[in-house]
């Protein structure tokens, strides 16, 4: 039988979460690198013992750390981050140049073929990548040199490149979402980027359908279906069917479409989740219950998912890193919030339990399902 | 010898203990100090001082003879205390909590 490993970064340190393919009993180990800001951490799908880990600390800049053997034991590697030529502005939030400066990485994702190469999204907004299983990194200049870059203005959170996804059967094409700025593709490995921002609406820019400024909060997809994409965006829920060229509004009946997380069942490509958030001024569950929503329909029909999660009382938030799915028969769902509970399905979102709790606020959350 | 003591996070991160102690090369001042220790200890670049520009961390400091040293041009001699291992050159994170 299979196991799951869940990987939890959070504000002070990383957890490792193990179960068996039931998904019932957990054994939690950790902290890693205890005190440190964990954002990201994640597995290398072509080699499930390599794990790479972005530590960031206002103190001591940005270490990173890779494991080869699964997170028992970690060793330091590089955590030089150069933007490539002289980086010039983006605009600051009060709409002045403001210089390029590189802050933190913010997601680490493993290529799909090969342990050694990752992908990283850091804050000043870049996409860097190694060859050499984290030793160097360089910067994949052409998204921030793209023509709307000096324009880009940050999220609440800072100028992020938050999200990465790799295209299982086109290696060329690859997504990108930057708040808030929006979704962008590549579609020749990383020489040129477009922006993929058609059809989605922000009230709170200038022009509501700029071709760049809007506060993506997070994509995901079916690697079965690699053309069809979900966006949770700052508010509204969004699907796209032909790659990111055009989007539609499929928030339909939630009770608020704002919300940082959006996820894709494993098995089932038009089966997704999110978690409804009050507002963009209240980052906690409406009316102090959390709630999962699942649509089993690509969109606009959701279903309130709750048995198992916290009925009343409940203020805290679900960061956009901080969901994952399994890859086992019943889907597994996973989330952590920023009061410290890491929450597992193992029915597809069909009832949850708490696989820890207590721990310092969760910022993401990943799986891997392991042979 | 000189004597360095490094705050907590940077002491697991090298793993080692509250104090370690090195050789310069060249004239003891702050830079070559640093430079000692990122050559003995390599996951600790980019720790103390940025990468590009080599200046301190905003959220450290530097002290030395209990005297604060964070402002001193990186390279200024070491005090001669220091530099005979009489007293430790201190790197201190800033105190906040959270």
């Amino acid at each position: 039988m299979s196991d799951v490993r869940v990987l939890v970064g959070t504000r002070k340190g990383a957890f490792i979460l193990t179960s068996d393919g039931k998904r019932k009993n957990w054994t939690i180990n950790g902290p890693h690198f205890a005190g440190w800001e964990i954002y990201h951490l994640k597995g290398s799908p072509a080699d499930p013992s390599r794990l790479y880990a972005s530590q960031s600390s206002n103190w001591f800049g940005q270490v990173l750390h890779r494991s080869s053997d699964g997170g028992n034991t970690w060793e330091t590697v590089g955590n030089a981050f150069a933007y490539d030529g002289t980086p010039g502005t983006h605009k600051w939030y009060d709409g002045t140049p403001h210089p390029w400066e590189f802050k933190r990485v913010w997601h680490l994702e493993p290529s799909l073929t090969s342990p050694d190469l990752v992908y990283a999204g850091v804050e000043d907004a870049a996409i860097f990548q190694t060859k050499d299983a984290g030793q160097s990194w360089t910067e994949m200049p052409a998204l921030r040199n793209h023509s709307t870059g000096n324009t880009w203005q940050p999220g609440a959170s800072g100028l992020c490149l938050h999200t990465i996804m790799l295209d299982a059967t086109n290696h060329n094409r690859m997504y990108v979402a930057i708040s808030a700025a929006g979704a962008f593709r590549t579609d020749d490995g990383g020489q040129s980027w477009k922006p993929i921002n058609q059809g989605l609406k922000s009230q709170f820019i200038p022009d509501p359908n700029a071709e760049v400024g809007h506060c993506v909060h997070r994509l995901a997809m079916n690697r079965s279906r690699p053309s069809v994409l979900f966006m949770q965006k700052h508010w509204d829920v969004m699907r796209s069917d032909n790659a990111g060229d055009l989007w539609t509004e499929v928030s339909g009946n939630l009770p608020t479409d704002f919300g940082f997380v959006i996820d894709v069942h494993t098995h089932e490509p038009d089966t997704i989740y999110v978690v409804p958030i009050k507002s963009d001024s209240e980052h906690f569950p409406l009316d102090g219950k959390l709630r999962v929503y699942r649509s089993r329909t690509g969109g606009n029909e959701w279903q309130e998912l709750s048995k198992g999660l916290p009925a009343k009382d409940c203020y805290v938030n679900v960061l956009r890193d901080a969901m994952a799915v399994d890859s086992l028969d019943a889907c597994g769902v996973y989330f952590g919030t920023t009061g410290g509970q890491v929450y597992g399905s193992a029915d597809a979102g069909d009832s949850w339990t708490t696989i820890a709790e207590h721990l310092p606020p969760v910022l993401s959350v990943e799986v891997q399902t392991l042979a | 010898m000189i004597r360095v003591q490094l705050p907590f996070h940077l002491r697991t991160l090298a793993k080692v203990g509250s104090e370690i102690e090195l050789e310069v090369e060249g004239p003891p001042t702050q830079r070559s100090l640093i430079d000692a220790i990122e050559a003995l200890y390599p996951m600790l670049r980019g720790t103390i001082r940025d990468h590009a520009t080599l200046k301190r961390r905003a959220y450290l400091r530097f002290f030395a003879c209990e005297e604060d040293v964070s402002h001193d041009p990186p390279d200024t001699p070491l005090p001669d205390a220091v530099v005979a291992g009489a007293e430790p050159f201190m790197i201190v994170g800033a105190i906040s909590g959270g």
